[in-house]
């Protein structure tokens, strides 16, 4: 029997029963369906952190405090001061620019509008060139605002709108609101930025480091030890030097520590870095989604095997008709195989229509960022193709062995 | 052509195993069945007339002795070549039909086509031929029905285009009338006769004797034995054989 023969035999005889084949091809459809969706979520997903990262500044370098074990009956040990900052920058000449924060939130206030638990940014001037964020109006922060601890502030976009309303009701240039303890004298609002990394960049009062130390979390002892800082951003002035510059600053900041390296109090890391640490919480994510994928694909072809089990079972006569009249085992199990292949085929196409259809749904819906990968709908459909003739030749085989004359008698 | 008989059975023996028991189903069967002749097999059940049809249908293995089918020995063939035998050399009419329920009249008559390796005919030609062997039972206009819209007498028909539609050596009729009433039994009987007339080679079983009188001779099984040959009078010679 000819290859096309076979097809159409095998196709006829779906179409003979289609509410049964359709359900057959249910769990088939879900499955692949699911592996499409899961991996256009999680694509999308990874999609959207790279690019968050990517926004976060060029050629950025991050030198963050390590966890300290802190020992009973002494002060905390190491972390980062402000210093590290401007030894790194005096003697690393690799480094094009640097930002230092110390962050903590606070109550702000303007006529009668108060806002809550507003995070207050302690920087740098160098903040909006390292970070990628541009000032709309006024000025940021200055060096002239560090050295004297002026107590200025330059607000989020979005902050601004609430303290001040709309556009245009009233200027925020020059007007003094009210943080925490302290009247800042606003000089300048931020250009819209968005959530980076999980933090509204909108809403959020920037203040001179100098003035976070001072006036909102001093410390017994800052005389001592200097000024302790969560984080501090080096830009690097191309890529090319970036490793070279994490290689010095690593090396600057265990001298001045007094640490191995091997027992660093800090940790040097790249964008790349980040990216990596992402894509392996990403990638675990997605092996266990595809664990999930491929269970229910197996279910489909279990629910494939079942069906041709039975469909056999029941076309008993109609096989023996076909050997009386000369079909070989070969016709017989060709048949079924085509059968069972063309269920889980037709099963995956439908699959991957519901799956593009649903990643573009929950990308709707779901407001979340879904890309269907290609190559997610080749390795769906592939797996349909084989389970269609892995679970299809138990039941083709069971029909091709059939004795004809068994089968004629079959009611 | 080869001038051997359609059929030559010697000796043909077939042993079943029920458990313990071993069942003699046929106990040594010699039968000669000359090209253009129709015969008759006749006896009650369990005479072993299903088990000796099966066999010379090729739909089973005897237990020992020879079978010649158109000179050929096809006793100890394997399962392939025995459907192949089926496909080009025999052509079924069963008691109830047999045609492929879900399927067209002439799709049904197709089918042996389809599973002919040596059938290379283009798909029109094959549709073509199949259209002509149901206008040739007196069905062109029913080509397109299924079996279920059909009376029993057109399915009988449609059963004998497709028995036909490879050209077989020998036409194999078990019971052709047995689920028919007797009007639509006397027009099957009238289309065997004529496919006879035209010098095809039939061979039928059935336990009616006036259906078994459109036979040249009746050979009559009794547990498993020839118990009789019966000539009926008719006599082989006179028939035309233009299909030949």
């Amino acid at each position: 029997m000819k290859l096309s023969e076979t097809l159409a035999v095998a196709w006829e005889g779906l179409l003979t029963n289609k509410l049964r084949a359709l359900l057959t091809m249910l769990g088939v459809i879900i499955g692949v369906a699911a592996v499409i969706i899961m991996m256009a979520v999680s694509a999308g997903t990874e999609a959207t952190i790279a690019e968050q990262i990517n926004s976060l500044g060029a050629n950025l370098i991050f030198v963050n405090s390590a966890m300290m074990r802190m020992t009973p009956g002494q002060p905390q040990q190491g972390g980062l001061v402000y210093d590290d900052a401007e030894a790194i920058v005096d003697s690393v000449a690799t480094v094009a620019g640097f930002a230092v924060e110390q962050q903590t939130s606070a109550t702000v206030k303007y006529g009668n509008v108060s806002l809550d638990s507003i995070t207050l940014l302690g920087t740098t001037p160098d903040f909006p060139s390292v970070r990628d964020v541009a000032v709309a109006s006024g000025r940021f922060v200055n060096q002239t605002d560090l050295d004297r601890t002026a107590r200025v502030a330059v607000l989020g976009a979005s902050l601004a709108k609430e303290l001040f309303g709309a556009a245009g009701a009233a200027d925020p240039i020059g007007a003094r609101i009210t943080v925490g303890t302290e009247k800042l004298t606003v000089v300048g609002v931020m250009a819209p930025k968005g959530t980076v990394a999980g933090q509204d960049w909108d809403a959020r009062v920037y203040t001179p480091i100098t003035v976070v130390f001072a006036k909102y979390l001093p410390s017994r002892f800052s005389a001592m030890m200097g000024n302790s800082v969560r984080t501090i951003y080096l830009q690097a002035a191309s890529p090319e030097v970036i490793d070279d510059t994490i290689l010095q600053v690593k090396l600057l900041l265990a001298r001045r520590h007094g640490v191995s390296l091997d027992a660093a109090d800090f940790t040097v890391q790249t964008q790349q870095d980040i990216i990596s640490t992402q894509e392996a919480t990403t990638e675990a994510f997605r092996n266990l989604l595809g664990w999930v994928a491929g269970v229910s694909l197996i279910v489909g072809g279990i629910g494939i095997m079942n069906i041709m089990i039975a469909s056999v079972t029941e076309r008993t006569r109609e096989i023996g008709i076909r050997q009386a009249v000369g079909a070989t085992e070969t016709d017989i199990r060709l048949q079924f195989l085509a059968e069972a292949l063309m269920l889980s085929l037709v099963g995956g196409l439908l699959g991957a229509l519901a799956g593009v259809a649903g990643s573009w749904v929950f990308a709707r819906l779901g407001d979340m960022r879904t890309v269907v990968a290609p190559g997610s709908i080749a390795l769906a459909f592939g797996s349909a193709a084989l389970i269609g003739v892995f679970f299809g030749y138990y039941p083709a085989n069971r029909a091709a062995q059939l004795d004809p004359i068994e089968s004629l008698r079959h009611e | 052509m080869s001038a051997a008989p359609a059929i030559e059975i010697t000796g043909l023996t077939k042993v079943y195993q029920v458990g313990e028991v071993e069942v003699h189903a046929l106990g040594g069967i010699d039968l000669c069945i000359q090209r253009g002749e129709f015969v008759a097999i006749m006896g009650p059940s369990g005479s072993g007339k299903s088990t000796l049809m099966n066999i010379i249908g090729c739909l089973d293995h005897p237990t020992a002795g020879s079978y010649r089918l158109d000179g050929q020995d096809v006793s100890a063939l394997d399962r392939i070549a025995l459907a192949r035998i089926r496909n080009r050399r025999i052509g079924f009419v069963f008691q109830s039909f047999n045609l492929l329920s879900r399927t067209s009249a002439l799709k049904n008559v197709m089918l042996p086509m389809i599973y002919d390796p040596h059938n290379r005919l283009p798909r029109g030609e094959r549709l073509a031929q199949a259209a002509a062997a149901l206008e040739a039972v007196g069905l062109g206009d029913r080509m397109a029905h299924v079996p279920a819209e059909l009376s029993g007498g057109q399915r009988q028909r449609v059963a004998i285009a497709r028995a036909l539609i490879n050209d077989p050596v020998i036409v194999l009729a078990d019971e052709p009338t047995g689920n028919l009433d007797t009007h639509s039994g006397q027009e099957i009987m009238a289309i065997l006769d004529e496919l006879n007339a035209r010098g095809r080679t039939i061979v039928m079983v059935t336990h009616e004797a006036e259906i078994a009188a459109h036979a040249h001779r009746t050979i009559h099984l009794r547990d498993g034995l020839v118990e009789a040959v019966v000539p009926n009078g008719r006599d082989l010679q006179e028939a035309p054989r233009e299909a030949l």
